[in-house]
This record gives structure tokens, sequence and C-alpha cells, in this order.
């Protein structure tokens, strides 16, 4: 049977496209994918636009030595103790007045909250400096809600976002994990440890959310001073919260649009 | 040739020695190491996907899952066979499979991949084994 040039393309054109859409294609671009297979988010899952913190500075036991918030974050997500402050890895912690908010700098401040410790976390901003200079996409802002995420398995370990980051709040491994003392006494074995050589953060307990609870330092606190929402429905506990106090961010002059609300 | 019966047997004793893998091991393949099957998840009785599949294809099902859940926030799987799984190393893969030494390790070992890194952050730890241990408890 003979063939022309004309016959020939057009059989050639056509049997690429079935092919590139068939079944052999998909197994060459992806192999071992399984075509009935689905990934789907959890039915428990909590939703929002963006989610953020309100913290009543107003209620909380800071300075009578609570740290309630502190150990429930830091023994849930297995965050080593190495007992000193360069191999320090924090989540959640204590930092005084003065250094939470450098730019309110009157020269005289109320007894009050003359260094007064405040509850700091990562401020999960609505700009993350952080994010913009990772080179690894290792950190970045989760689209649907809003937060700022770790991912432990592409972290080179080299630290810009620790440079770029306004407010402290990552910490590198400089050991192993594992090796600090409360943890080789106690994990939480539904919860990995980190390994050397990453930063980590706080992550608005992402883990919890999936599974519709809220953040374990808001659960921990007894003052009920941490209030975690829905920063984009204007009928959200903390807008409600925000409507009704003056509330002040850490370094909002920076652009980063932080989103966690300190009552004071 | 000189010395052509000292060459010779020169020869063959090379020869032999040079052969020595073939004619020994010839035509058996070393067999690898079976992975052991937990009493608990022999009670479950299937995996999230078929055997066969999960034997030649589990470290591209463990990215996946990987991707979906930390940086999608897909935490749940639907397997070819419709039923759901939570996506967790930890809480899903190693409730049945808490023997890490003698199901991971062992293939591993056998097959020369030995880069993993997944135990420096995921635990596999005594609670686990204590899970999988009372199997009732479920």
């Amino acid at each position: 049977m003979g063939c022309n040039r004309r016959e020939f393309l057009k059989i050639a054109g056509l049997s690429t496209l079935l092919g590139a859409g068939g079944n052999a294609a998909f197994e060459l671009l992806r192999p071992g994918a399984l075509e009935a297979s689905e990934f789907v988010e959890g039915k428990r899952s909590l939703e929002a636009g963006r989610w953020s913190m309100v913290i009543d500075m107003r209620k909380c036991l800071g300075e009578r030595n609570c740290t309630k918030c502190m150990d429930a974050c830091h023994e849930t997500h297995n965050v080593p103790d190495f007992g000193n402050r360069k191999d320090e890895v924090k989540w959640i912690w204590k930092e005084p007045f003065e250094n939470t908010f450098p730019d309110q700098e009157n020269e005289f401040q109320t007894e009050e909250l003359e260094g007064k410790p405040f509850v700091v976390l990562c401020n999960h901003c609505e700009h993350p400096p952080c994010v913009r200079v990772c080179p690894t996409q290792a950190t970045f802002k989760r689209k649907k809600d809003g937060l700022v995420m770790m991912d432990y398995h592409r972290c080179i370990g080299c630290r810009f976002c620790m440079a770029a980051c306004p407010y402290g709040s990552r910490s590198f491994n400089w050991r192993i994990p594992r090796t600090a003392h409360n943890l080789q006494q106690h994990r939480n074995p539904e919860y990995p440890t980190r390994t050397k050589g990453v930063v980590e953060k706080c992550t608005f307990c992402d883990e919890r959310l999936a599974v519709g609870l809220g953040p374990k330092c808001v659960e921990a606190c007894d003052e009920k001073a941490l209030i975690f929402g829905d920063l984009d429905d204007p009928k959200s506990v903390v807008r409600e919260i925000i409507r009704n106090n003056y509330s002040i961010r850490r370094k909002p002059e920076l652009g980063t649009n932080p989103s966690v609300f300190y009552l004071i | 040739m000189y010395d052509a019966g000292k060459i010779i047997i020169g020869l063959i004793v090379f020869l032999g020695f040079a052969t020595f893998p073939i004619w020994h091991d010839g035509g058996k393949a070393v067999s690898a190491p079976e992975p052991e099957i937990t009493a608990y998840a022999k009670k479950i009785g299937h995996c999230v996907e078929p055997e066969k599949w999960m034997r030649a294809n589990h470290m591209q099902l463990l990215d996946h899952w990987r991707d979906a859940a930390v940086r999608e926030d897909k935490r749940v799987y639907v397997s070819s066979t419709g039923e759901e799984y939570d996506i967790s190393l930890q809480n899903t893969c190693l409730r049945c499979h808490s023997n890490k030494e003698k199901f991971c390790d062992r293939c591993h070992q056998f097959a020369g991949v030995h880069e993993l890194y997944c135990w420096d952050c995921h635990l596999e730890s005594k609670e686990m084994k204590k899970w999988a241990a009372t199997d009732e408890s479920f």
C-alpha cells in the first residue's frame, strides 16, 4: 500500500495525539501512579482565609512564671531543650515588652508594662520575609489559609530565613535534636522530631488544624489569654476582639503585616 | 613456544580463578530477604495499595504522600480500592509496619539503599512498638 508524504504526516500527527492522551504517556510521565487514587483534605480540617491569633496580655500570667503554653507546645512538637542559649530552639517563648515592641520608644513607661514578659511566636505574616529569601521554598506561605509553613524535607539549613525574620521566630538545629535531655526522656510519638541542620518554627499547629483542633498553646492556656481565629471573617472571635479592643502588632512598619495581635 | 607446559597450566589455573564466580554461583541468584509482616498487619490483611504495587512503587507513594500532606495540606489518601487513609508515615505506615528493622531496613540493606534519612526526624519509637503489641487497643 502506497502512502504519500501528506497522508504519512496526517497519520503520524493523529497517532501522536492519541498517544499523548493515552495511558501509555501517562505511565511514561508519572511512573507508578495509580489512576484511581487521589488526595483529599480531611473532613475534620478547620478552614480559614487567614489564621490569626490575639494575645491578651492583660490576662497572661507570664510574669508569674506561667509557661503552660510554651511547655504544651514544645512537648507536643518534640522541641529539643539543650539547656543553653546558644543551642536554643523555640517555637513560643517570652520576651520583655521593650524587646517585643522596640518601636514603642517611650522614654517612660507604665510600671505595668516595664519589663513585662510578652508571649511571642511566629507572626504568620501576610508578607513573610522568610519565604521571600528561602532558596528552596522549604518555607512557604500556604495559599488557602495564610500559614507560614515549614517543609523540613527541603530545608538545606542556609539560615537566610533566620536573618530575614524580624521577630527571631526561627531556630536552627545546631545539634541532633534527639540528643537533648528532654527528648531522651519523653517524645510525642505522633509528631516527628527535626534533624540536625534544619530551621524550625511555630506552624500554628497545622497538624492539629487538619484534624479539627486549635493550636496547642491556645488549648493549654487556662486564662484564655490566647485566642485563635479567622482574620478574614468579620464575624470571627478575633475580629470581634480586635474591633472592641485597641491592639498592637510587632514591627508593623516593616510591612510584613503580622497576624498576631496583642492587647495591652 | 618455550615452556609451553607451564604456560598452559598457568593459563588453566588463571581461567579457573577468573571464572570462579560463574561456575560457583552459576545460575543461582542470592535470595532477597523477605520483609516480615507483623501480626497486626496480618490482621488488617491489606496495605493501602495492592502488595505487588507497593513493593515496586512505595517510594513514589511516600514522595506523593509527603508533598500532598506538607505542601498542599491534603492529608487523606483515597486508594485505588476506594479506601481512605490518613497520610502519615509515623501514624499510618508504622502502625502496621512497626518492625522497621525487619520490614524496611532488611531490603534496603540488600538493595543498597542506605541514604534514606526518614528516621532522622520521623520517630520509630518504643511507643509505636507498644501500639503494635497491644492489637486490641484500636
